[in-house]
């Protein structure tokens, strides 16, 4: 026994002194690291999986197709979460510095966005968050290392309200229906209240509100008060498995899966495969078209796939939708350095700072999108330094049973109701933290 | 050889009553003090210091103040994270609505969750054990529930989360994070000696009656309803105001899901393997909670061997758990009674005990 103790302690001791040893960071000569937080285990495990390998995937490509971005390597190194907050700050903290500084963080998770969009701010590094994250963090004059590109949970309640008022043959016919949001009971699934409250005003809905408390598998009474009350559609703000309790649920007090929208946390196939048939008919959204499938995903199988390098090996993940929005993420995360590049130096290596400019000064057209294979992908991306979200475009898609057929055209959301409320609720922030509003014109 | 107090005599109460009697402690912990104050802000990375010591040392402070509650009261309590909580939203509400100095919000933070501490400890003069844990159960989804449904903690804000804007001790930057951990570790130190010296003395003694057995102290004129309130007192206070740094310092910014349950079990877990009833055992559990798992993270890269991170992950789990029961069952009374031993050894070394 004593001599196991010793043993233990000695073996502690060891990996300790060799942690101070390799906390020293290295600067690399020409490298750009991107840090890559990812749960692979814990509850949310399902959709983490796919995403990371999505994220994994296209760098591996990038650096195999392209030798890098103007042959300047993309270094990386995944750091697990388990979409704890606690753990996500210590990855951070741990990412950071590394070769000569982190130049992203897609964070996966509302929670550990929050917590490290301060340091982030004291650091200077940037915090992108695609499709998540804080809604009102689009006001780059607030948010300057922030990035909730492409759309944030604002654009996918407004595109549903879009969506189903298109359905119903205008905007007008929206008067007197009964909309309800049954939602994860935290900062994720509060997010889209105060949109669909302004919507409600504006159109003259009725909303109704159903909180639903975490993980989510006790919604008996959630949907027998939706059997009461009877809303003319439902809103799911979800993820994990609370979104297929929800659809049985839905299936058992006899409410029609096509009236039901899932947030995109709750659009991906591995939400609905196991019900099968109970879900045919229920609508999810997706972030630019993620359903879809693009030359990229052959130049991934052909560069790093059949080279025995890819990331999923057991065969689920390769093309479902959360991978293909994990591709997304690395994608924007390397033309974000691509474009500093171009402007502080091609070849070199580039500073967090640097990038940063990168992130506010994404252009990505058409055309480049498609040398990029992800053409068929996502629309046209434009960021400045008053707009970080760039252009939100978002598409419907619907479960038929076997897998998600896209059933809509474009959509984007209306800045008639997002733009004010973007500016009040970033303005707050920055009366709250204290903090300065740039001056998008001086810089 | 070198721990031993032969030819140290104590002529007054005083001197025989000091919390370390003998010398060789008094400068051991003295050099300890200086190293945390004066080495480790020099030489420690910001990776040391943001995510291993301020966590540890705020951990560390929490489990103290649930040892005086659970280890020296024998209230058992699995509601901590709600008065982390408390403390937090307290703290950060009286910052938002009227701009107090730091040190007031944080202090007054630590006030309001010794009034909710209180509150719930009343049920504990009626019931005990089992009982009285689920009570505070029950104050651990009651405040949940409150921070996330009730706007006004929240000020309102849309997402029900909330941050605070940086922080500044009487026109000090806490910004960096050699700041910030002076700034905990002055939290730390402090309270630290008050808890010791609150367990030394008469109230504590009566906590330990109490804990030890209830009836016999009621006999020996101790009142239970004074001891058991004001354990619950102290002890909330303090893990009020750790719950204030744990937002201020450490997080920034947070959700109720940043003290939910999870949290008031780690630092059950923490004082149980610390050791119950004993100041120092705060800070050994909190530092093997804290500490192992990074160690664990870190060991397969120091090694050389690259393991996918979830593969990682499972097996830090497992090597964790069994640690935990590992150490229990190499001593049921936690760490601290692990170094206490270890210093009986010292003392009469080279020879065997």
């Amino acid at each position: 026994m004593k001599h196991a103790l010793t043993k233990t302690t000695t073996a502690i001791v060891l990996a300790a002194a060799g942690l101070v040893g390799v906390s020293s960071t290295a600067q690399a000569a020409e490298e750009d690291f991107i840090p890559l937080l990812v749960y692979r285990t814990g509850s949310f495990a399902p959709l983490g999986i796919p995403w990371a390998d999505g994220k994994l995937d296209y760098l591996k490509l990038v650096n195999a197709r392209d030798g890098g971005v103007n042959g300047v390597k993309i270094s990386y190194e995944e750091c697990e979460t388990a979409y704890s907050t606690d753990k996500g700050v210590e990855c951070y903290e741990r990412l950071k510095d590394k070769s000569g500084g982190a130049t992203g963080f897609d964070t996966q998770s509302t929670g550990i966005t929050f917590a490290v969009t301060d340091r982030a701010m004291v650091d200077g590094r940037s915090v992108v968050t695609v499709g998540y994250g804080l809604s009102q963090s689009a006001d780059g004059r607030v948010f300057k290392w922030n990035f909730p590109l492409l759309g944030t949970y604002w654009t996918a309640a407004d595109v549903m309200i879009q969506d189903i008022a298109k359905n119903l043959g205008g905007e007008d016919k929206l008067k007197g229906k009964k909309i309800a949001l049954i939602y994860h009971d935290s900062p994720f699934g509060k997010e889209p209240i105060p949109l669909l409250e302004e919507r409600a005003k504006a159109n003259g809905f009725e909303l109704q509100l159903y909180p639903v408390a975490a993980p989510g598998v006790e919604q008996k009474s959630t949907w027998l008060q939706v059997r009461k009350n009877r809303p003319d559609f439902v809103l799911l703000w979800s993820a994990g498995i609370m979104t297929p309790t929800a659809i049985r649920e839905a299936q058992s007090v006899g409410y029609p899966r096509d009236k039901m929208y899932g947030v995109w946390w709750a659009s991906s196939e591995t939400d609905v495969q196991d019900l099968g048939d109970a879900a045919k008919g229920y609508h999810g959204i997706t972030i630019q078209n993620s359903a879809e499938h693009g030359r990229v995903h052959d130049d991934v199988k052909k560069y790093v796939y059949d080279k025995g390098q890819g990331s999923d090996t057991n065969g689920k993940s390769f093309g479902s939708i959360a991978y293909t929005r994990g591709m997304m993420i690395s994608m924007l995360q390397v033309e974000a350095i691509r474009t500093a590049q171009e402007k502080f130096g091609k070849g070199k290596h580039m500073t967090p700072e640097q990038v940063r400019w990168g992130y506010e000064n994404l252009n990505l057209d058409e055309a480049r999108l498609e040398q990029l294979g992800f053409a068929k992908l996502m629309r046209p991306v434009k960021t400045t330094c008053e707009n970080h979200m760039g252009t939100d475009w978002a598409r419907i898609i619907q479960w038929d049973g076997k897998k998600f057929k896209v059933v809509s055209d474009w959509y984007q959301s209306n800045p008639k109701y997002v733009r004010p409320l973007v500016q009040s609720l970033g303005e707050k922030y920055a009366t709250e933290k204290k903090l300065p509003v740039r001056n998008c014109a001086a810089e | 050889m070198l721990y031993r107090e032969n030819g140290q005599f104590k002529s007054t109460y005083r001197a025989d009553q000091q919390i370390f009697p003998i010398r060789q402690d008094r400068w051991f912990i003295l050099a300890l003090l200086v190293a945390a104050f004066v080495l480790v802000p020099a030489w420690a990375t910001e990776y040391w210091l943001q995510a291993i010591l301020i966590p540890f040392l705020i951990l560390s402070l929490a489990a103290i103040g649930l040892n005086v509650l659970v280890g020296y009261c024998g209230q058992i309590s699995i509601g901590s994270g709600a008065f982390m909580a408390v403390g937090a939203y307290a703290a950060w509400n009286f910052g938002v609505r009227l701009d107090l100095p730091l040190l007031a919000q944080i202090l007054l933070g630590g006030v309001f969750a010794m009034l909710a501490g209180v509150a719930f400890g009343v049920p504990s003069l009626r019931i005990r054990g089992l009982y009285l844990a689920v009570t505070t159960l029950a104050a651990q989804f009651f405040m949940d529930w409150a921070f996330l449904r009730i706007p006004y903690f929240t000020n309102y804000s849309s997402s029900g989360n909330v941050s605070v804007p940086e922080l500044a001790f009487f026109g000090l930057p806490v910004v960096t994070p050699a700041q910030k951990y002076l700034f905990v570790l002055c939290f730390v130190v402090v309270f630290g000696l008050l808890a010791k010296n609150l367990v030394r003395g008469a109230i504590g003694r009566q906590w330990m009656a109490i804990r030890d057995m209830d009836v016999a102290a009621a006999v020996i004129g101790i009142r239970p309803v004074y001891a058991k309130l004001t354990a619950f007192a102290v002890s909330s206070f303090i893990i009020g105001v750790a719950g204030a740094l744990w937002a201020y310092v450490h997080l920034g910014s947070w959700e109720p899901l940043a003290f939910d349950l999870n949290r008031s079990l780690q630092l059950l877990f923490i004082i149980i393997i610390g050791g119950l009833g004993s100041i120092i055992g705060s800070f050994f559990g909190a530092a093997f909670m804290v500490l192992v798992p990074v160690l664990l993270t870190n060991v397969p890269r120091v090694l050389g061997l690259s393991l996918p991170v979830d593969l990682a992950a499972h097996i830090e789990h497992m090597v964790f758990g069994f640690l935990i029961v590992f150490f229990l069952i190499a001593e049921p009374h936690g760490l601290a009674r692990l170094w206490s031993i270890a210093k009986e050894k010292l003392r009469i070394w080279p020879f065997p005990h």
